[in-house]
């Protein structure tokens, strides 16, 4: 009785039929705009050079060819190596953050932890306040020598201090107080309590944070630009990157230049930039669409006061 | 040690936890969090640490490490920050930045607030989620890969911007060499790469919303505008504030893939509308300009942005302490 009222009700606060028909299309379009330039590149990633030279880049195009992805698979020593890099890189990133960010978010959550402000400033000071590029530039390339290795690619990211208040926010409102206070009335340890505990009851949070890790690590080509010149070190996207200013990319790294002669004059050119922008793509396209609602749970933690 | 009876009485009355000396709890506690705390000292302190290099004058002493060097440079005060206020390209640099942000963090209030009441009226629920998820997919692109759509629009032969000008009876342009158009393109850019994930920020709090609070306003006769004005604005205005504070807090740092990126590197031509002070510390960096003038660059970004935060956050604060975000 009760829910059928409720449901009347919506029903008649409702917006009126062509208003919704107009919301509807304004979002159908906006929805198209968003999806619509992975779709063209897919198209132009697709299409033969002889194509492109006729129609330009187009959605519709006269030729099709696999010349593109042909040429990437020839080139897949390349392009499996900076895979494996970002592979790496996204894994252990993601481990580790997750690792760092919890420990530090359980810590603070314990109310009795006598170190807690202090360790509740340190995390929230950088919030305000930042070296700016130059000085962790420095920092990261003389003093900790992290040019040119993979944990320049992984350490500066590992941790955040937003992603520390959503553990933080998330331990004290879900996990029960009683559950841990039996534990260690039982002779537990912290970390036992922590790993056995807290992290087995937490799943929804680890993959809020793993997800935000792993697109942060995977989309990541800042540091790559800073930092790295080994070849061998180059993620898909700095390789991607680089392609795209290929003639810059030879004259400021001369030892990676053989390579680059070789890409240029060999490519389906136009063709391949846009296939190995797909390649990125694909795995994002295919994931999110299932991490959406931890994506947002994750929002919507942090957006509580902490 | 003695005590007298009332504050006796009031150490008992203390809970018992107020009282707790260092436990072993405390301990392993603190271990947990060290690596995290070793972490930030290395990536943010020591950083910060660095901005000394801002009031020096970098100097290369052979063979000798990167430590020796600074401490053996001359101490210059102010005058790096000096040199760059009165360099040409400040004010430049001071306007484009502040302008594109002001811009954005306007729009990207504004759009989003507005689509995430319209999308929460829709009637199917389902297409709803479908509209969201395909919105949502465009913040999951880097800049780079961005920058190669822009590219496929924007190529001089064969983008398909210069086919429709060309359609429409126009003439090819060099969009990479014409700056008046990019301020648009940056604006519709960031629109189009940030509003779906507002938008669904925004929607997960109004879905958050009492509805009898709804029902009692129809029952009122509230229309929808009068429900929107009255009820959902009011009870979004935290989240909007803080978004807001948020976004205030980075105004004089640019969103640097969007600047250089897409405009694949700053071209001389673009120099004037894609310049930020983000673009101009990276090619320096890139260059072999003296380094203590580009920490001094950086150096007057972190701390205007984090006055900027603290005015703006202490502002909010005065007018309504709840919405403050600390």
């Amino acid at each position: 009785m009760k829910k059928e009222d409720k449901a009347y009700s919506l029903q008649i606060n409702r917006v009126k039929p062509w208003t919704n028909a107009a919301y509807n299309l304004l979002f159908a379009i906006l929805a198209a705009c968003a999806i619509l330039p992975v779709i063209f590149v897919f198209m132009i990633s697709i299409s033969s050079e002889e194509s492109i030279r006729q129609v330009g880049y187009s959605f519709f195009p006269v030729q099709f060819s696999n010349k593109a992805y042909a040429f990437l698979w020839n080139e897949r020593s390349t392009i499996l190596g900076a895979l494996t890099v970002s592979v790496g890189v996204t894994c252990i990133g993601t481990l580790l953050g997750l690792t760092l960010t919890t420990a530090m978010g359980y810590s603070l959550s314990r109310p009795e932890f006598r170190l807690k402000k202090f360790y509740t400033w340190v995390i929230f000071i950088p919030m305000l306040f930042s070296g700016g590029l130059v000085a962790s530039y420095v920092v990261n390339a003389n003093i900790l020598k992290l040019r040119n290795t993979i944990w320049v690619l992984i350490l500066p990211l590992a941790v955040s201090s937003y992603n520390i208040v959503i553990c933080k926010t998330f331990f004290r409102s879900t996990v029960p107080e009683g559950i841990v206070e039996s534990a260690m009335i039982d002779g537990a340890s912290q970390l036992r309590i922590f790993t056995s505990i807290v992290i087995p009851i937490s799943k929804p949070l680890l993959a809020t944070i793993s997800l935000f890790l792993c697109f942060g690590y995977w989309n990541d080509w800042f540091l790559s630009s800073l930092y790295i010149s080994k070849k061998n070190l180059i993620s898909l996207q700095a390789l991607l990157n680089n392609i795209m200013r290929s003639l810059e990319y030879m004259t400021n790294n001369p030892t990676a230049g053989v390579s680059l002669q070789q890409y240029r004059a060999q490519m389906p050119s136009e063709s391949v930039r846009m296939a190995i922008a797909i390649v990125i793509v694909i795995p994002i396209a295919c994931a999110y669409p299932f991490f959406q609602k931890y994506f947002i749970s994750g929002l919507t933690i942090g957006a509580v006061k902490g | 040690m003695s005590l007298k009876t009332g504050e006796r009485a009031a150490e008992i009355r203390k809970p018992v936890r107020k009282k707790k000396r260092w436990s072993r709890e405390d301990t392993e506690l603190a271990l947990l969090g060290f690596p995290t705390f070793i972490w930030y000292i290395l990536f943010c302190y020591l950083p910060m640490f660095g901005i000394i290099i801002a009031f020096k004058n970098y100097r290369i002493f052979p063979r000798k490490s990167f430590l020796y060097n600074l401490l053996h440079s001359d101490f210059v005060g102010f005058k790096n920050f000096k040199f760059f206020f009165n360099n040409k390209s400040f004010t430049m640099l001071l306007r484009n930045t502040l302008l594109y942000n002001i811009v954005f963090i306007i729009l990207g209030i504004v759009i989003p607030v507005a689509l995430a009441l319209m999308i929460n009226e829709l009637y199917s629920k389902r297409k709803s989620k479908v509209y969201q998820t395909m919105m949502f997919f465009p913040h999951f692109l880097s800049w780079v890969v961005v920058s190669y759509f822009v590219f496929a629009f924007l190529n001089v032969n064969y983008g398909l911007l210069n086919k429709l000008v060309i359609a429409l009876g126009g003439t090819r342009h060099q969009w990479y060499a014409e700056a008046q158009y990019w301020p648009l393109f940056f604006v519709l850019l960031k629109i189009w790469k940030g509003t779906g994930y507002s938008m669904v920020v925004y929607l997960a709090s109004i879905t958050g919303i009492d509805g009898s609070l709804y029902e009692a306003a129809m029952l009122d006769g509230a229309t929808k505008w009068q429900q929107a004005k009255f009820i959902t604005l009011p009870m979004l205005k935290t989240v909007i504030v803080m978004m807001f504070i948020l976004s205030v807090g980075g105004i004089f740092a640019s969103d640097f893939g969007l600047f250089y990126q897409v405009t694949q590197g700053v071209p001389n031509s673009l120099y004037k509308v894609a310049s930020t002070f983000d673009t101009y510390v990276y090619s320096a960096l890139q260059s072999n300009a003296s380094i203590g003038k580009t920490a001094a660059v950086s150096t007057f970004q972190s701390v205007a942005c984090c006055i900027t935060i603290l005015t703006a956050n202490f502002i909010v604060s005065k007018i309504d302490s709840d919405s403050a975000v600390f």
